[in-house]
Order: structure tokens, then C-alpha cells, then sequence
């Protein structure tokens, strides 16, 4: 009996945690309590300077006196510009509908119980019914034109219209590239090389400065439109090399087998090779995603109002000017969620799609 | 390389052929035709053109555009604005994207010539200045040598200040930083000895330092800034009306019209000036293709130039008049006569 192993004793609990990990030996106790004073004492910080101290009321005066506590108050008089931008104040909760209905179509698209045939036409009709509710001009809605457009609703249609219109482009650039047909082949490696050889930046200075001179006379396509293009091909062309890359991981056995089979081209592509491309990538894809969701604010250059131009714009008041540190954090925060979301969503798609290889 | 040539000599006959377009009456007719003026705007610059908390914009060239749509529409509400960066401003008025420019914008002889860009008058003088720490004891701008000095890039103030360094045999070391709002605090921090920008920029700013007893505008101004409305080059009967509907303001203004008691002035006025800025005699709008009551409607629907400027640069910036008082006053705006 003496021989059995027996188990050794329970080692649960914070306590015995703590001390295996953080106070194991002389150093590591030293290291340990150095960190942790510090992280009380920044936190303290953050406590006592974004709460305690903090002003809430919308009142300038009130948040000078309180030189060491954070002026919520900003956002509390600048929210509605912040979201919005100059989209007509009577009119907001039209913008305020249309991105939550976006959000909605969104979250419900994500959903794999979703995924059928009548989600296009869903979307054809929720894109040309938010055309109208952000434009109006119809059915009793005044007219807005959309170089009054900004704000959040600004940054998810540029964001989420050149997703889905990049996607597609994408898959096909990357389709385009492996391609036996020279002609084919060479125009989608010069677009994908020329468009990935700039940065977005310059992409966008194109369609806004450059682009209207070559025009003919008296032809002008709308700023924002020219903008939503920039994005899409400049997107699409690093989508494609993401695809391109899931293209070249799937095995050739599978290709060959779908020869065998005797499918088509295309069959292959939709029924065998894209499927398993396309779960292969979805890392990378998500991370395309998050920087164009992100890179969106560069159309700050040219003039329109997205989340961050607002910001920016709120705090050229002069009254509110000194509590600019207080606007970018709520502008960062909404920014987080946005890419958090998305990236969370991603990490259990692939749980999801990866459980057909558990064995 | 040939097509490359090719391709940059189009380019260039395509951007000289655009500039040099003469469109007589095309943009007033266009303008009546679908009933609002379009404006280019700064994106955001306090007391100039910046759009309030509710989104509506507002500011001293804001008007100047308001007076505009009044002028021509009878209607001051009748004007849209689309913000514009200091990049985009020439090719979207020369592309039509906007008909008329007001975004403090200075009236330079390349800009008048090359560019293609017509000004029509001044609504701002403007000039650069320094703004220093009290503490440093620097009282005069020839004191700055070896001064680290807070600029934004890309803009004439950079230039200005090389200029005027050179001028002077004095050396300065400059930290750029690209956003106005973040260059002035990084100035009060103390990371640079100078903040420079227009003068105007400079007295707002110093209202938003932690304690604004600290600092101090040095006398020192060391450029010309004549900030003013431009339409395209060749657009005569377009830069006519808003030339004159800045004067219209100006004029008021020296004849103590104001919104409020214009229509006394319309009803009762013996003053053959007044009558004939107001329309009761004459013909001054027929002659500047509008109605006769256009500058009736400018001083009712926006005000005048005082009425304007008080609401928004001073009110906002809380800067005085200075430069841009009337003639009468000792500034240099000198309304041409009505007649």
C-alpha cells in the first residue's frame, strides 16, 4: 500500500497561485511588489482622475477649475457632433436608424443560421432603404445631401461598403492571378503590385485632387463616392494576396480529385478549393478588416467628417480646446468595440468551421 | 519614358486648359438654376468657418456665403457648404465641384495668376506672429535666435518663418507637429520656446493655456495675410457679385445699418447712398444681374460686417477689430462706393 503514488496535496486557490508565481523566491517577491505598486498607483491614477475628479456637466468653466480630473463634460455637449457630424440636428435620429439597422444586418449576416439565398436580395433592399433614409428627398424626408453625412455612420458605410464590395473583387483578383490566361494573369498582377506600391493616402489625394482634372467639363463625381471607390480597390488588391495565400494551402490532391470528377472550373473553385481557402485565411482576412476599418479615418485628408474628423473638428472649438485627451479616448473606446467585435467574431467562426476536423 | 512624357504633358494641358476656362454668367445662371449657393468651407477654424455642436456652420466666411445666396436667391439659407482641406480647395473650385471658395484662403499674385483662381476682395487681414512663455523675458521677435519654435507643416506659416529668420541672421531649430490643437499644447508643456501661426490663431489660443497670464503675443508681425473669397478665374459676373457683397456689408456698416433697423432705414432714409444701397432709387442690382433689393437682403437675412464679425471672431476668439475695422475707424476696410 505504501507504494501507491498518492496524489499530491491540492495546490487551488489565489493564495497558493500568488505564491508559486509571483513570490516563489527573493527576486521574483521583489519584482513582484515593485509591479504591483505601480499598477495601484496608475490605477488609482486613472480612478481618481477619469471619475472622482472628473466633470460630467457640460460646463467649460467647471472643468478648468478641476485641473486634475477628466472633462466628460465635452462629450457630454459634443457627443451628438461626434456621431453625427453635420448631418441637420432635427433630423439625427435618421442617421441613428440607419446604423442600427446596418448593425442589425450585419449581426444578423454573421450568423451561420443566416447564411441562405434571400440574404442578397435582403441586403439589395436594406442598402437602397438606407439610401433613402440618409439621403430622404422621397416619402416626406427632406433632402440631405451627403457632403452633410459624418460621424460613425460615415465610418461603418465606407468600412462595411468596401468590405463587401472588396470581398468578391478580391476573390476574383486572386482567382485572376493564378490564372493560365497571360492577358488575365498579367492585369491582375500589375493592379495588385500598383495598388499595394502606394499608400492609402495617396490612393485617396488621387480621387480627390487628381482624379476631378481629367474629367470633362462640367462632370464632377461626388467626393464621397470617389472616396468609397479608393478603399474598395485598395483593399481589394491586399484581400486578394490573403486569398492567394489560402489558394496555395490547399493541398493539389483536391484539385486533381475535382479534375477527376470531371467538375468545371469554376465548380472546383465554388464547391472544393474556396471553401477551404477561404477558412484557411480567415485570420488574415479579419485582420484586413480591423486596419481598413481603421484606416478609414484617412479620408480626414479629403474632407469628410468619419468618427475621427469629427473628433478632430470638436475640439477646434475654442471653448472646449484644452480637453482633447478626454474626446480621443471616447473616440478610441467606440473605435475598440468596432475592432474587438470583429475580431472576436472571427476567433469563433473558426471554432465553429474547424469542427468538421475534430476527430 | 516617352509615354511617361506623354502622360505628364497631358496632365499639365489639362490642368492649364481647366484653369484658363472663361464661363461668363455660367456660374450665376447654375446658381439660380438649382437654387443654393455651394461653398467651399474650412474643415474647422474657430470664428472663420467650424461647425457648431448641432452641426451647423458657422463663422465670419460662412457668412460672407450666406450674404452671397442672399444676394443672388433673396435667400441667405439657400447656401451648402462642403469642407474642404488646404490640398483639396483649388481643384474642387476649379473642377465646380464648389462655385465659390471661402476658406480663409490669402490672396497671393500666384494664386491669382496660375492657379486660376479669381479673388474677390479681402474679409480678414491677417498676419503671423509669435507667442513665448513670460518666463523666458523674450519681449521682441529679434530676441528668438536659436529659438526652438512649434509649427504646423505645409502651410505658409513655415515659409514665412524661414523668411524671416534668414532675414534676420538668426537661426531656429522647428518641431513640426501636424495638428494645430497638439502643437499648442505641446508648446505649453514647454517642449519649444515659440508657438507660431496667424495672429488671429495665436489670441484663441493663448485663451485655452492652463493659465493664460503666462504667455504673451510678442508685437512682431511678420507677414501679410489678406484673406479673402475667391471664384474661378474668368467668372466676371460671379466675382462681381461677391466682391460687391462684401462691400454691401462694409458700406452698411459705415452707414449704421444693421439687421435691426434696415428696414427704417428702407422706409424712411433721405440719403441718396442709402437709398440707392437699399434699392428704393437706382438700379445697382440690375447692374450686377440680381434683384434691386439684394443688398436689402444681405443686411436683413445676415447683417453687416460689424454685426458679422462681432458674432463670430470676436465672440469666439475674442479678438478685437484691429486691422479690420472700417477706414473711419483706422483700419483698412475702405468699402468702394455704391453708385
Amino acid at each position: 500500500m505504501s507504494n501507491v503514488a498518492i496524489k499530491p496535496p491540492s495546490q487551488g486557490g489565489i493564495v497558493n497561485w500568488m505564491k508559486e508565481n509571483l513570490f516563489s523566491n527573493k527576486l521574483n517577491t521583489v519584482i513582484s511588489i515593485i509591479c504591483i505598486y505601480f499598477i495601484v498607483k496608475f490605477l488609482v491614477g486613472v480612478v481618481d482622475w477619469g471619475i472622482l475628479n472628473a466633470v460630467f456637466a457640460a460646463d467649460a468653466s467647471a472643468c478648468k477649475a478641476a485641473s486634475d480630473g477628466a472633462c466628460w463634460g465635452i462629450i457630454s455637449e459634443k457627443y451628438r457632433f461626434i456621431i453625427f457630424g453635420t448631418y441637420p440636428a432635427d433630423e439625427q435620429l435618421r442617421p441613428l436608424i440607419a446604423m442600427v439597422w446596418f448593425v442589425g444586418l450585419i449581426v444578423c449576416s454573421l450568423h451561420r443560421s443566416f447564411w441562405k439565398l434571400w440574404l442578397i436580395p435582403l441586403w439589395v433592399a436594406s442598402l437602397i432603404g438606407l439610401g433613402v433614409l440618409m439621403w430622404g428627398g422621397v416619402l416626406g424626408l427632406s433632402y440631405v445631401e451627403n457632403t452633410q453625412w459624418g460621424g460613425l455612420p460615415l465610418t461603418l458605410m465606407l468600412s462595411v461598403v468596401g468590405t463587401v464590395a472588396a470581398f468578391p473583387l478580391g476573390i476574383l483578383l486572386a482567382l485572376g492571378r493564378r490564372s493560365e490566361l497571360p492577358l488575365i494573369r498579367v492585369w491582375c498582377v500589375a493592379f495588385i503590385e500598383l495598388v499595394r506600391g502606394v499608400p492609402l493616402i495617396s490612393v485617396l489625394f488621387m480621387a480627390s485632387v487628381m482624379f476631378p482634372l481629367f474629367l470633362p467639363e462640367g462632370v464632377t463625381i461626388d467626393k464621397l463616392l470617389r472616396a468609397q471607390i479608393g478603399i474598395i480597390l485598395f483593399t481589394s488588391a491586399y484581400l486578394a494576396e490573403v486569398f492567394r495565400g489560402g489558394l496555395q494551402a490547399v493541398p493539389k490532391g483536391q484539385y486533381e480529385a475535382a479534375a477527376a470528377m470531371g467538375l468545371t472550373y469554376w465548380q472546383t473553385m465554388r464547391v472544393v478549393v474556396m471553401p477551404q481557402a477561404l477558412r484557411i485565411v480567415i485570420p488574415p482576412t479579419v485582420n484586413s478588416f480591423i486596419s481598413m476599418f481603421k484606416d478609414t479615418s484617412l479620408v480626414l485628408i479629403i474632407g469628410l467628417f468619419d468618427l475621427l474628423a469629427t473628433a478632430k473638428v470638436a475640439i477646434t472649438d475654442p471653448v472646449w480646446r484644452a480637453f482633447y485627451i478626454e474626446v480621443y479616448i471616447f473616440v478610441a473606446a467606440i473605435y475598440f468595440v468596432f475592432c474587438y467585435s470583429m475580431a472576436s467574431y472571427a476567433n469563433n467562426l473558426e471554432t465553429e468551421l474547424r469542427k468538421g476536423e475534430q476527430h | 519614358m516617352k509615354s511617361l512624357k506623354l502622360i505628364v504633358g497631358g496632365t499639365i494641358a489639362a490642368t492649364a486648359a481647366l484653369s484658363t476656362f472663361a464661363m461668363a454668367g455660367e456660374t450665376v445662371d447654375s446658381i439660380k438654376a438649382k437654387g443654393y449657393v455651394q461653398c467651399g468651407a474650412n474643415t474647422a477654424l474657430a470664428g472663420f468657418s467650424a461647425p457648431t455642436s448641432e452641426g451647423k456652420w458657422e463663422g465670419l466666411d460662412i457668412d460672407l456665403c450666406h450674404a452671397v445666396a442672399a444676394a443672388i436667391l433673396g435667400d441667405a439659407s439657400k447656401a451648402r457648404f462642403t469642407p474642404l482641406t488646404a490640398a483639396q480647395r483649388f481643384t474642387a473650385l476649379q473642377s465646380k465641384e464648389v462655385d465659390l471658395l471661402a476658406r480663409n484662403t490669402t490672396w497671393t499674385l500666384s494664386r491669382d495668376t496660375k492657379v486660376g483662381l479669381n479673388f474677390a476682395g479681402v474679409n480678414y487681414y491677417d498676419g503671423q506672429g509669435f507667442m513665448v512663455a513670460k518666463a523666458s523675458g523674450i519681449t521682441s521677435a529679434t530676441e528668438l535666435d536659436g529659438a526652438t519654435v512649434c509649427i504646423e507643416p505645409g502651410t505658409t506659416t513655415e515659409l514665412n518663418l524661414a523668411d524671416y529668420f534668414r532675414a534676420q541672421g538668426m537661426s531656429f531649430e522647428p518641431v513640426v507637429i501636424e495638428n494645430a490643437v497638439e502643437a499648442v499644447q505641446t508648446f505649453f508643456s514647454g517642449r519649444c520656446d515659440v508657438y507660431t501661426t496667424d495672429a488671429s490663431g495665436l489670441a484663441s489660443y493663448r485663451q485655452t493655456a492652463p493659465n493664460p497670464d503666462d504667455f504673451m503675443v510678442l508685437p512682431e508681425i511678420i507677414s501679410k495675410e489678406p484673406l479673402g473669397p475667391a471664384v474661378r478665374h474668368g467668372d466676371e459676373e460671379f466675382a462681381d457679385i461677391v466682391r460687391w457683397t462684401h462691400i454691401a456689408m462694409l458700406e452698411a456698416e459705415e452707414k449704421g445699418i444693421t439687421s435691426a433697423n434696415v428696414d427704417t432705414f428702407k422706409k424712411d432714409s433721405k440719403d441718396p447712398g442709402i437709398q440707392r444701397l437699399l434699392g428704393t432709387t437706382g438700379d445697382m442690382g440690375k447692374a450686377l444681374g440680381v434683384s434691386d433689393d439684394w443688398a436689402y437682403n444681405i443686411i436683413k437675412q445676415v447683417g453687416n460686417y460689424g454685426e458679422s464679425f462681432d458674432r463670430n471672431v470676436k465672440a469666439k476668439l475674442g479678438l478685437e477689430r484691429g486691422l479690420n475695422a472700417l477706414w473711419t475707424d483706422g483700419g483698412l476696410m475702405y468699402p468702394a462706393p455704391i453708385r
